[in-house]
Protein backbone atom coordinates (compact mmCIF):
# COMPACT_ATOMS: atom_id res chain seq x y z
CA UNK A 1 0.00 0.00 0.00
CA UNK A 2 1.49 3.54 -0.69
CA UNK A 3 1.29 6.28 1.54
CA UNK A 4 -1.32 8.68 0.82
CA UNK A 5 0.24 11.33 3.34
CA UNK A 6 3.35 13.24 3.52
CA UNK A 7 5.25 15.01 6.45
CA UNK A 8 3.10 18.49 6.73
CA UNK A 9 -0.17 17.13 6.15
CA UNK A 10 -2.49 17.82 8.84
CA UNK A 11 -4.72 14.53 9.73
CA UNK A 12 -7.46 13.09 12.41
CA UNK A 13 -7.07 10.09 13.89
CA UNK A 14 -10.15 8.07 13.54
CA UNK A 15 -12.29 7.98 16.77
CA UNK A 16 -13.23 4.20 16.27
CA UNK A 17 -14.63 1.77 19.03
CA UNK A 18 -12.44 -1.30 18.83
CA UNK A 19 -12.89 -4.17 21.21
CA UNK A 20 -9.84 -6.51 19.32
CA UNK A 21 -6.51 -5.63 19.49
CA UNK A 22 -4.67 -2.58 17.89
CA UNK A 23 -1.95 -0.24 18.11
CA UNK A 24 -3.92 3.04 18.29
CA UNK A 25 -4.07 4.45 22.18
CA UNK A 26 -7.09 5.42 22.96
CA UNK A 27 -5.77 9.04 24.44
CA UNK A 28 -5.18 9.95 20.41
CA UNK A 29 -8.17 8.73 19.13
CA UNK A 30 -10.52 11.76 17.30
CA UNK A 31 -7.29 13.91 18.06
CA UNK A 32 -6.03 16.23 15.32
CA UNK A 33 -2.00 15.94 14.55
CA UNK A 34 0.72 17.06 12.09
CA UNK A 35 2.46 14.32 9.96
CA UNK A 36 6.41 14.29 10.87
CA UNK A 37 8.02 11.26 9.25
CA UNK A 38 6.82 8.53 6.68
CA UNK A 39 8.19 5.45 8.19
CA UNK A 40 7.35 2.71 5.33
CA UNK A 41 4.86 0.14 5.62
CA UNK A 42 4.70 -2.23 8.15
CA UNK A 43 2.52 -5.51 8.44
CA UNK A 44 -0.64 -4.96 9.88
CA UNK A 45 -0.68 -5.63 13.82
CA UNK A 46 -4.31 -5.87 13.87
CA UNK A 47 -3.89 -8.76 12.01
CA UNK A 48 -0.39 -10.22 13.36
CA UNK A 49 -1.89 -10.61 16.64
CA UNK A 50 -4.18 -13.32 15.67
CA UNK A 51 -1.94 -15.89 13.55
CA UNK A 52 -2.50 -13.89 10.64
CA UNK A 53 0.00 -12.54 8.34
CA UNK A 54 -0.77 -8.94 8.18
CA UNK A 55 -0.98 -8.06 4.38
CA UNK A 56 -1.58 -5.67 2.97
CA UNK A 57 1.24 -3.79 4.68
CA UNK A 58 0.27 -0.51 6.01
CA UNK A 59 2.13 2.99 5.78
CA UNK A 60 3.20 3.71 9.47
CA UNK A 61 3.79 7.91 10.07
CA UNK A 62 4.73 9.73 13.02
CA UNK A 63 1.97 11.94 13.89
CA UNK A 64 2.56 14.97 16.74
CA UNK A 65 -0.07 16.47 18.17
CA UNK A 66 -0.17 19.49 20.48
CA UNK A 67 -0.53 18.69 23.98
CA UNK A 68 -4.04 21.10 24.24
CA UNK A 69 -5.36 18.79 21.01
CA UNK A 70 -5.02 15.87 23.03
CA UNK A 71 -5.53 16.95 26.57
CA UNK A 72 -8.00 20.36 26.34
CA UNK A 73 -5.54 22.29 28.61
CA UNK A 74 -2.55 24.46 27.57
CA UNK A 75 1.08 23.56 28.60
CA UNK A 76 3.77 25.26 27.73
CA UNK A 77 6.25 24.30 24.53
CA UNK A 78 4.87 20.39 24.77
CA UNK A 79 4.04 18.17 21.73
CA UNK A 80 3.00 14.42 21.78
CA UNK A 81 4.11 12.55 18.92
CA UNK A 82 3.38 8.57 18.26
CA UNK A 83 3.24 6.21 15.23
CA UNK A 84 -0.26 5.49 13.62
CA UNK A 85 -0.85 2.96 10.89
CA UNK A 86 -2.71 5.03 7.42
CA UNK A 87 -5.73 3.17 8.23
CA UNK A 88 -6.22 5.25 11.81
CA UNK A 89 -6.11 8.35 9.95
CA UNK A 90 -8.03 11.03 7.74
CA UNK A 91 -7.10 13.97 6.15
CA UNK A 92 -7.97 17.17 8.10
CA UNK A 93 -8.51 19.91 6.26
CA UNK B 1 -15.53 4.89 24.54
CA UNK B 2 -14.36 1.79 26.03
CA UNK B 3 -10.99 1.22 26.81
CA UNK B 4 -8.87 -1.93 27.40
CA UNK B 5 -6.94 -2.40 30.24
CA UNK B 6 -3.67 -1.66 28.48
CA UNK B 7 -4.27 1.07 27.59
CA UNK B 8 -3.01 3.25 30.01
CA UNK B 9 -1.95 6.88 28.47
CA UNK B 10 -3.60 9.77 30.82
CA UNK B 11 -5.58 7.32 33.25
CA UNK B 12 -4.73 8.34 37.09
CA UNK B 13 -1.97 7.24 38.50
CA UNK B 14 0.19 7.84 41.38
CA UNK B 15 4.09 8.61 42.06
CA UNK B 16 6.21 6.24 39.86
CA UNK B 17 8.34 3.72 41.83
CA UNK B 18 12.03 4.69 40.87
CA UNK B 19 13.72 2.07 42.87
CA UNK B 20 15.85 -1.01 39.89
CA UNK B 21 15.04 -4.26 40.54
CA UNK B 22 17.15 -7.04 39.84
CA UNK B 23 15.79 -9.39 37.40
CA UNK B 24 15.39 -13.32 38.66
CA UNK B 25 16.42 -15.99 37.10
CA UNK B 26 11.96 -16.67 36.62
CA UNK B 27 11.88 -13.48 34.86
CA UNK B 28 15.13 -14.21 32.86
CA UNK B 29 13.98 -17.66 31.47
CA UNK B 30 10.43 -16.00 30.87
CA UNK B 31 11.88 -13.21 29.13
CA UNK B 32 13.81 -15.71 26.94
CA UNK B 33 11.36 -18.14 26.05
CA UNK B 34 9.07 -15.49 25.13
CA UNK B 35 11.97 -14.04 22.59
CA UNK B 36 12.40 -17.99 21.01
CA UNK B 37 8.92 -18.91 20.57
CA UNK B 38 8.23 -15.12 19.25
CA UNK B 39 11.59 -14.99 16.90
CA UNK B 40 10.97 -12.99 14.20
CA UNK B 41 12.41 -15.49 11.63
CA UNK B 42 11.37 -19.27 13.27
CA UNK B 43 9.04 -18.31 15.91
CA UNK B 44 5.52 -19.54 16.28
CA UNK B 45 3.59 -16.60 17.34
CA UNK B 46 4.15 -12.56 16.54
CA UNK B 47 4.93 -10.42 19.43
CA UNK B 48 1.63 -8.79 18.60
CA UNK B 49 -0.16 -12.05 19.82
CA UNK B 50 1.99 -11.91 22.93
CA UNK B 51 0.90 -8.21 23.84
CA UNK B 52 -2.79 -9.34 22.62
CA UNK B 53 -2.73 -12.45 24.84
CA UNK B 54 -1.63 -9.98 27.70
CA UNK B 55 -4.22 -7.86 27.00
CA UNK B 56 -6.89 -10.71 26.96
CA UNK B 57 -5.96 -10.54 31.15
CA UNK B 58 -8.56 -9.19 33.69
CA UNK B 59 -8.08 -5.66 34.88
CA UNK B 60 -7.28 -7.24 38.56
CA UNK B 61 -5.15 -9.80 36.44
CA UNK B 62 -3.27 -7.35 34.91
CA UNK B 63 -2.32 -4.75 37.91
CA UNK B 64 -1.69 -7.52 40.49
CA UNK B 65 0.37 -9.56 38.43
CA UNK B 66 4.00 -9.12 38.21
CA UNK B 67 5.18 -7.85 34.58
CA UNK B 68 7.06 -11.07 33.67
CA UNK B 69 3.95 -13.07 35.78
CA UNK B 70 1.89 -11.23 32.57
CA UNK B 71 3.90 -12.80 30.48
CA UNK B 72 3.88 -16.24 31.60
CA UNK B 73 0.46 -16.39 31.44
CA UNK B 74 0.38 -15.28 27.51
CA UNK B 75 2.63 -17.79 27.01
CA UNK B 76 0.35 -20.61 27.83
CA UNK B 77 -2.39 -19.34 26.26
CA UNK B 78 -0.43 -18.47 23.10
CA UNK B 79 1.41 -22.26 23.08
CA UNK B 80 -1.44 -24.39 23.88
CA UNK B 81 -3.33 -22.15 20.93
CA UNK B 82 -0.70 -22.76 18.63
CA UNK B 83 -0.83 -26.44 19.51
CA UNK B 84 2.41 -26.71 20.67
CA UNK B 85 1.65 -28.24 23.95
CA UNK B 86 -2.25 -29.09 24.83
CA UNK B 87 -4.38 -28.25 27.40
CA UNK B 88 -4.26 -31.96 29.25
CA UNK B 89 -0.50 -32.08 29.10
CA UNK B 90 0.28 -28.95 30.72
CA UNK B 91 -2.07 -29.99 33.60
CA UNK B 92 -0.41 -33.38 34.22
CA UNK B 93 2.73 -30.93 34.44
CA UNK B 94 1.74 -28.86 36.71
CA UNK B 95 0.31 -31.87 39.23
CA UNK B 96 3.33 -33.78 38.61
CA UNK B 97 5.29 -30.77 39.70
CA UNK B 98 3.20 -30.11 42.66
CA UNK B 99 3.62 -33.82 43.49
CA UNK B 100 7.26 -33.61 43.40
CA UNK B 101 7.16 -30.81 45.89
CA UNK B 102 5.22 -31.75 48.21
CA UNK B 103 7.07 -35.25 48.50
CA UNK B 104 10.54 -32.64 48.85
CA UNK C 1 20.91 1.29 41.58
CA UNK C 2 20.04 -1.65 43.74
CA UNK C 3 22.93 -4.79 42.71
CA UNK C 4 24.53 -5.20 39.09
CA UNK C 5 22.18 -5.56 36.63
CA UNK C 6 24.48 -7.31 34.41
CA UNK C 7 25.16 -10.16 36.94
CA UNK C 8 21.94 -12.47 37.63
CA UNK C 9 21.36 -12.78 41.67
CA UNK C 10 21.77 -16.34 43.56
CA UNK C 11 23.42 -19.48 43.10
CA UNK C 12 23.95 -20.63 39.11
CA UNK C 13 24.03 -24.09 40.27
CA UNK C 14 20.53 -24.03 41.43
CA UNK C 15 19.83 -22.74 38.10
CA UNK C 16 19.61 -25.98 36.54
CA UNK C 17 19.00 -28.28 39.39
CA UNK C 18 15.78 -30.12 38.47
CA UNK C 19 15.02 -30.90 42.11
CA UNK C 20 15.36 -27.08 43.19
CA UNK C 21 12.49 -25.79 45.00
CA UNK C 22 10.25 -22.96 43.36
CA UNK C 23 10.27 -20.95 45.73
CA UNK C 24 13.36 -19.76 45.62
CA UNK C 25 11.66 -17.20 43.00
CA UNK C 26 11.91 -14.06 44.78
CA UNK C 27 8.59 -11.87 44.24
CA UNK C 28 6.32 -14.23 42.24
CA UNK C 29 3.76 -16.22 43.28
CA UNK C 30 4.37 -19.76 43.51
CA UNK C 31 1.95 -20.55 41.00
CA UNK C 32 3.76 -18.24 38.10
CA UNK C 33 6.78 -19.73 39.16
CA UNK C 34 5.36 -23.54 38.87
CA UNK C 35 3.94 -22.61 35.33
CA UNK C 36 6.96 -21.54 34.08
CA UNK C 37 8.62 -24.39 35.12
CA UNK C 38 6.20 -26.81 33.26
CA UNK C 39 6.27 -24.60 30.31
CA UNK C 40 9.68 -24.78 30.08
CA UNK C 41 9.78 -28.43 30.57
CA UNK C 42 6.90 -29.31 28.46
CA UNK C 43 8.52 -27.18 25.37
CA UNK C 44 12.47 -28.80 25.89
CA UNK C 45 10.59 -32.16 26.15
CA UNK C 46 8.62 -31.61 22.53
CA UNK C 47 12.16 -30.01 21.26
CA UNK C 48 10.47 -26.32 20.59
CA UNK C 49 13.40 -25.14 22.03
CA UNK C 50 16.34 -26.83 24.03
CA UNK C 51 17.81 -25.87 27.17
CA UNK C 52 21.05 -24.29 25.75
CA UNK C 53 18.62 -22.18 23.50
CA UNK C 54 17.38 -21.20 26.12
CA UNK C 55 20.78 -19.99 28.23
CA UNK C 56 22.02 -18.79 24.89
CA UNK C 57 18.95 -16.23 25.00
CA UNK C 58 19.30 -14.94 28.07
CA UNK C 59 23.27 -14.85 27.38
CA UNK C 60 22.41 -12.43 24.11
CA UNK C 61 19.49 -10.38 26.18
CA UNK C 62 22.13 -9.84 29.35
CA UNK C 63 24.85 -9.02 26.51
CA UNK C 64 22.72 -5.72 26.24
CA UNK C 65 23.63 -3.56 28.10
CA UNK C 66 23.25 0.55 28.00
CA UNK C 67 26.85 0.68 27.38
CA UNK C 68 26.13 0.01 23.97
CA UNK C 69 23.70 3.05 23.61
CA UNK C 70 26.79 5.27 25.25
CA UNK C 71 28.96 4.09 23.05
CA UNK C 72 26.51 5.68 20.22
CA UNK C 73 26.18 8.70 22.37
CA UNK C 74 29.47 9.44 22.60
CA UNK C 75 30.47 8.75 19.02
CA UNK C 76 27.59 10.89 17.95
CA UNK C 77 29.25 13.70 20.04
CA UNK C 78 32.95 13.19 18.77
CA UNK C 79 31.86 12.70 15.43
CA UNK C 80 29.66 15.50 13.27
CA UNK C 81 29.59 13.18 10.36
CA UNK C 82 28.61 9.82 12.07
CA UNK C 83 25.80 12.12 14.01
CA UNK C 84 24.57 12.99 10.63
CA UNK C 85 24.25 8.98 10.27
CA UNK C 86 23.07 8.55 13.02
CA UNK C 87 19.98 10.54 13.28
CA UNK C 88 18.99 9.82 9.39
CA UNK C 89 19.49 6.09 9.69
CA UNK C 90 20.41 4.44 13.05
CA UNK C 91 20.40 0.95 12.18
CA UNK C 92 23.08 0.73 10.01
CA UNK C 93 24.68 3.31 11.73
CA UNK C 94 24.83 1.61 14.99
CA UNK C 95 25.94 -1.72 13.50
CA UNK C 96 29.19 -0.54 11.97
CA UNK C 97 30.10 1.01 15.26
CA UNK C 98 29.16 -1.96 17.68
CA UNK C 99 29.33 -4.89 15.39
CA UNK C 100 26.25 -6.09 16.02
CA UNK C 101 23.40 -7.38 13.77
CA UNK C 102 20.35 -5.74 14.15
CA UNK C 103 18.62 -7.30 10.93
CA UNK C 104 16.05 -9.13 13.22
CA UNK C 105 15.49 -5.87 15.75
CA UNK C 106 12.46 -3.80 15.53
CA UNK C 107 13.28 -0.27 13.42
CA UNK C 108 15.35 2.37 15.57
CA UNK C 109 15.35 5.54 15.73
CA UNK C 110 17.90 7.96 17.86
CA UNK C 111 15.99 11.67 18.77
CA UNK C 112 18.32 14.53 19.71
CA UNK C 113 18.03 16.39 22.67
CA UNK C 114 19.05 19.93 22.39
CA UNK C 115 19.18 23.12 24.13
CA UNK C 116 15.63 24.02 22.80
CA UNK C 117 14.31 20.60 22.61
CA UNK C 118 13.93 17.69 24.85
CA UNK C 119 12.53 14.11 23.63
CA UNK C 120 11.06 11.68 26.47
CA UNK C 121 10.51 8.22 25.19
CA UNK C 122 7.61 5.84 26.58
CA UNK C 123 4.96 2.83 25.64
CA UNK C 124 1.52 3.80 26.67
CA UNK C 125 0.52 0.50 25.52
CA UNK C 126 3.25 -1.82 26.64
CA UNK C 127 6.81 -1.37 27.20
CA UNK C 128 8.50 -0.54 23.55
CA UNK C 129 11.90 0.16 24.39
CA UNK C 130 15.29 0.42 22.21
CA UNK C 131 16.23 -3.05 24.12
CA UNK C 132 19.42 -3.32 21.30
CA UNK C 133 21.38 -0.59 22.68
CA UNK C 134 19.74 -0.28 26.29
CA UNK C 135 18.80 -3.98 27.41
CA UNK C 136 16.07 -4.99 29.32
CA UNK C 137 13.65 -1.67 30.55
CA UNK C 138 13.94 -0.65 34.33
CA UNK C 139 10.83 -1.49 36.20
CA UNK C 140 9.53 2.31 36.23
CA UNK C 141 9.01 2.22 32.63
CA UNK C 142 6.79 -0.51 32.69
CA UNK C 143 5.03 0.38 35.20
CA UNK C 144 1.15 1.61 34.97
CA UNK C 145 2.58 4.93 36.71
CA UNK C 146 4.79 5.95 34.09
CA UNK C 147 3.21 4.97 31.04
CA UNK C 148 0.17 6.41 32.33
CA UNK C 149 1.58 9.99 33.58
CA UNK C 150 4.29 10.97 31.27
CA UNK C 151 1.91 12.24 28.35
CA UNK C 152 -0.16 12.99 30.64
CA UNK C 153 1.78 15.62 32.65
CA UNK C 154 5.53 15.31 31.15
CA UNK C 155 6.96 18.09 33.19
CA UNK C 156 5.84 16.80 36.25
CA UNK C 157 7.37 13.22 35.85
CA UNK C 158 10.69 14.10 34.56
CA UNK C 159 10.81 16.41 37.90
CA UNK C 160 9.97 13.11 39.83
CA UNK C 161 13.10 12.16 38.16
CA UNK C 162 14.86 15.17 39.22
CA UNK C 163 14.94 16.70 35.92
CA UNK C 164 13.25 20.43 36.09
CA UNK C 165 13.72 22.09 32.50
CA UNK C 166 13.23 25.59 31.47
CA UNK C 167 10.07 26.66 30.86
CA UNK C 168 11.12 27.47 27.33
CA UNK C 169 12.43 24.22 26.43
CA UNK C 170 9.88 22.19 24.25
CA UNK C 171 8.91 19.01 25.38
CA UNK C 172 8.23 16.19 23.01
CA UNK C 173 7.05 12.59 24.68
CA UNK C 174 7.32 10.14 22.00
CA UNK C 175 5.26 7.34 22.21
CA UNK C 176 6.57 4.10 21.07
CA UNK C 177 3.24 2.87 19.24
CA UNK C 178 4.07 0.51 16.57
CA UNK C 179 7.10 -0.79 15.39
CA UNK C 180 9.68 1.92 15.41
CA UNK C 181 11.91 2.37 18.90
CA UNK C 182 13.48 5.61 19.71
CA UNK C 183 16.55 6.30 21.74
CA UNK C 184 17.34 9.87 23.00
CA UNK C 185 20.66 11.36 22.30
CA UNK C 186 21.54 13.60 25.34
CA UNK C 187 22.73 17.24 25.24
CA UNK C 188 26.80 16.72 25.74
CA UNK C 189 26.98 18.08 29.51
CA UNK C 190 29.88 21.28 28.62
CA UNK C 191 33.47 21.14 30.15
CA UNK C 192 33.26 17.73 28.49
CA UNK C 193 35.53 18.71 25.25
CA UNK C 194 39.20 17.62 26.69
CA UNK C 195 37.08 13.67 27.07
CA UNK C 196 38.32 10.95 24.84
CA UNK C 197 35.52 9.34 23.96
CA UNK C 198 35.70 6.04 26.54
CA UNK C 199 35.71 8.57 29.13
CA UNK C 200 32.26 10.02 27.65
CA UNK C 201 30.99 6.82 27.45
CA UNK C 202 31.25 6.39 31.17
CA UNK C 203 29.35 9.99 31.87
CA UNK C 204 26.68 9.06 29.65
CA UNK C 205 23.62 7.44 31.82
CA UNK C 206 20.83 5.16 30.42
CA UNK C 207 18.31 7.42 32.21
CA UNK C 208 19.52 10.19 30.21
CA UNK C 209 19.03 7.95 26.58
CA UNK C 210 15.27 7.26 27.52
CA UNK C 211 15.09 10.98 28.35
CA UNK C 212 14.46 11.04 32.06
CA UNK C 213 17.39 12.97 32.96
CA UNK C 214 19.77 15.01 31.69
CA UNK C 215 23.66 14.97 31.71
CA UNK C 216 25.45 17.08 34.65
CA UNK C 217 27.83 19.48 33.12
CA UNK C 218 31.39 18.47 34.10
CA UNK C 219 33.68 20.62 36.32
CA UNK C 220 34.77 23.54 34.63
Amino acid sequence: MKPTFAPGDKVKVRAAEVTTHCRTPHYLRGKRGVVTRVFGAYPNPEQLAYHQIGVPYLPLYQIEFDFKEVWGRPARATVITADIFQHWLERDN
Amino acid sequence: MTRAVHDLGGQPAGPIELAEHERTFFDQRVDAMMRILAHPEHGYYTVDAMRRAIESLSGDQYFELGYYERWVRAIRQLVIEKRLISEDELNRKLTALKMARRLA
Amino acid sequence: MSGDHHHPHGDHAHDHDPHAPVSEVHGVSAESALLERALRELLIEKNVFTADDLRRQIELTESRTPELGAKVVARAWADPQYKAQLLADAKPAIENLLGIDLNLTPELTVVENTAARHHVICCTLCSCYPRAVLGIPPAWYKSPEYRARVVREPRQVLAEFGTVLPDDVEIRVVDSTADMRYMVLPLRPRYTEHLSEQELVALITRDSMIGVSVLTDSQR
